[in-house]
């Protein structure tokens, strides 16, 4: 009895995707390399939707792409003024926030997606954040987590794109989105919703790899995992080059 | 031309670094200070995570101090005897000075306490420099005899020692206890100390300014190398390409820096130096003074 009801579940679930949209993705690049002259990178993510009936008349067919980029603590500081001067006199910490987060649309936001549909899967950059919990500090933690998301939207590391995904016959669409050159290595929780008069309906997700490749990688390494010998390099590079300078300068002088 | 630097992990234009590190090279050859009260802020303008810019501050330091060393070593315008004296000083000093900051990071506010230490240092010393330089100056123009040096408590201390090319006999209790406050000073306030250090080899141990720009710069690559070595080990912060591009242009300033110097006379090096010091001074005041624009400001990732 069990297993028919099961069965007749999974009927039913396949029949119910089989009828809504779907996404069909390919990304430009599932990998941003960090090489010696990276300058940021435009990330190109294109898809098409599959769909086993026509084109739903009605509301028109509409992309949300978010990018996050990984989770690290933030402390914010607030500046007071005590005897004359100004000190960072209070401060809270958010445990964990996306270090990129990036939100692009195929049309103005009110237009893509409903306040609840928001609410459900915390798309927009307000509830993105919040919804990894609150800062914690000594007071009014809402005013220092507002704080944050905005010295973070002025930074461009926290940003709503709209327009920036373009659809063509309710099919093809392609976003385009700009990393800024001070990434955060590790993955980037992609996701791309399917929305119809606000609401969602299809959701696919994946991850962008960013890490350093080649020199930077290498440097990198060589810092943390053998720290005084890359701080004899950083000395003896140094000492080379005072020393270089200094007998250049006499050979000019004297030649 | 843009280039990724691998720690301090933001993209920031190669020429620009250049001559960040070639203008604050001069400086250093010219008044033998390391420079880094100078561009540790500047790296901050330019984008630079603080913790990454002390460390590679430090590092690029050593290169021009090195720089500048060799070309003043070849004038004979380095007391290498003082110089030794001062670093013996210097490096008891700088484990005090460690000492005192992190029993003061435990009670919190250091930042405030470095800032209004920078702040009085500063003050205090260019005002001094700038009205001694300028009585100097004046003098010399009327052409008046210059003032003998005079005899004070300090030549009747005891364990003299001769320092020739300083042309002084001194005990060599005063230069270590020099030494010893810079050394204290410079670990709080996480610099070299060539901006307190050149003037009191000047006015305190009375030595002949010419010497003491070389003197300075010698005894500043042991402490900027101490400090890179211990921000490499413990912080994880100095950022190798970073070091690079900055003494690339800091190596050919102080150079150019020494030649500057050397044309001056010693009291119009003091009035620049005093003017420089008070403007950064001023700088600094100013920012604990006025309102800030934005209250907030925050860091990303775990405590430092």
């Amino acid at each position: 009895m069990m297993r028919w009801l099961l069965l007749i579940l999974a009927l039913l679930a396949t029949h119910a995707t089989a009828e809504t949209e779907t996404v069909v993705l390919g990304l430009s690049q599932d990998r941003v390399r960090i090489t010696p002259n990276f300058d940021g990178s435009e990330i190109l993510i294109f898809g098409a939707v599959k769909r086993e009936t026509p084109i739903p008349t009605g509301d028109p067919l509409q992309v949300v792409v978010t990018i996050a980029g990984p989770d690290r603590p933030i402390t914010i500081f607030r500046k007071a003024r005590v005897a004359g001067i100004w000190v960072n006199a209070r401060s809270a910490e958010l445990p964990a926030a996306p270090t990129f987060y990036a939100v692009a649309t195929s049309a103005s936001w009110d237009n893509v997606m409903s306040a609840a549909a928001d609410k459900a899967h915390n798309v927009s950059v307000d509830l993105a954040i919040r919804a990894m919990g609150m800062a914690r500090g000594d007071v009014a933690s809402q005013s220092f987590t507002d704080a944050a998301i905005r010295l973070q939207q002025n930074s461009g590391l926290y940003k709503l794109l709209e327009g920036a995904v373009t659809i063509e016959d309710q099919t093809l669409f392609r976003a385009s989105v700009n990393m800024p050159a001070n990434l955060t290595e590790g993955a980037y929780r992609t996701r791309i919703f399917l929305t119809r008069g606000g609401e969602v309906v299809d959701l696919y997700e994946t991850e962008i790899t960013v890490g350093k490749v080649g020199l930077e990688r290498w440097l990198f390494n060589l810092s943390r995992d053998n720290a005084f010998y890359y701080g004899l390099l950083s000395l003896l590079i140094a000492t080379i080059a005072g020393w270089g300078a200094s007998t250049i300068f006499r050979l000019l002088r004297n030649g | 031309m843009q280039i990724y630097l691998p720690i301090a992990e933001v993209s920031v234009n190669a020429f620009l670094l250049l001559g960040l590190g070639g203008l604050v090279g001069v400086l250093s050859g010219m008044f033998g200070v390391g420079g880094g009260f100078l561009l540790t802020p500047l790296m901050f303008f330019v984008g630079i995570p603080p913790a990454v810019a002390v460390a590679t501050g430090a590092n690029q330091i050593v290169a021009s101090s090195i720089s500048g060393v060799l070309a003043h070593l070849k004038r004979r315008t380095v007391d290498l005897k003082m110089g030794s004296v001062l670093l013996g000083g210097g490096l008891i000093g700088a484990a005090i000075g460690v000492y005192i900051f992190n029993m003061l990071k435990e009670l919190g506010q250091v930042d405030l306490l470095v800032q209004l230490c920078y702040v009085l240092f500063l003050g205090v010393i260019g005002l001094l420099m700038l009205s001694e330089s300028l009585r100097a100056m004046r003098k010399s123009r009327r052409g008046g005899p210059p003032t003998r040096k005079k005899h004070n408590w300090v030549h009747g201390l005891p364990l003299k020692m001769r320092f020739r090319v300083s042309g002084l006999y001194i005990s060599v209790i005063p230069p270590v206890l020099v030494g010893m406050s810079v050394g204290v000073l410079a670990a709080i306030m996480g610099v070299g100390g060539g901006f307190i250090m050149v003037p009191a080899m000047i006015y305190l141990l009375g030595m002949p300014t010419k010497v003491v720009v070389g003197t300075s710069l010698f005894q500043i690559i042991f402490v900027a190398s101490f400090t890179t070595m211990l921000h490499a080990t413990t912080n994880y912060t100095v950022d190798i390409v970073l070091a690079f591009l900055l003494l690339i242009g800091g190596v050919i300033g102080a150079q150019v820096g020494t030649r500057i110097g050397l044309l001056l006379k010693a009291e119009q090096l003091r009035v620049l130096l005093a003017l420089l010091v008070i403007a950064v001074c001023g700088k600094l005041a100013l920012d604990l003074l006025i309102r800030p624009s934005e209250l907030y400001s925050l860091t990303v990732g775990g405590a430092q």
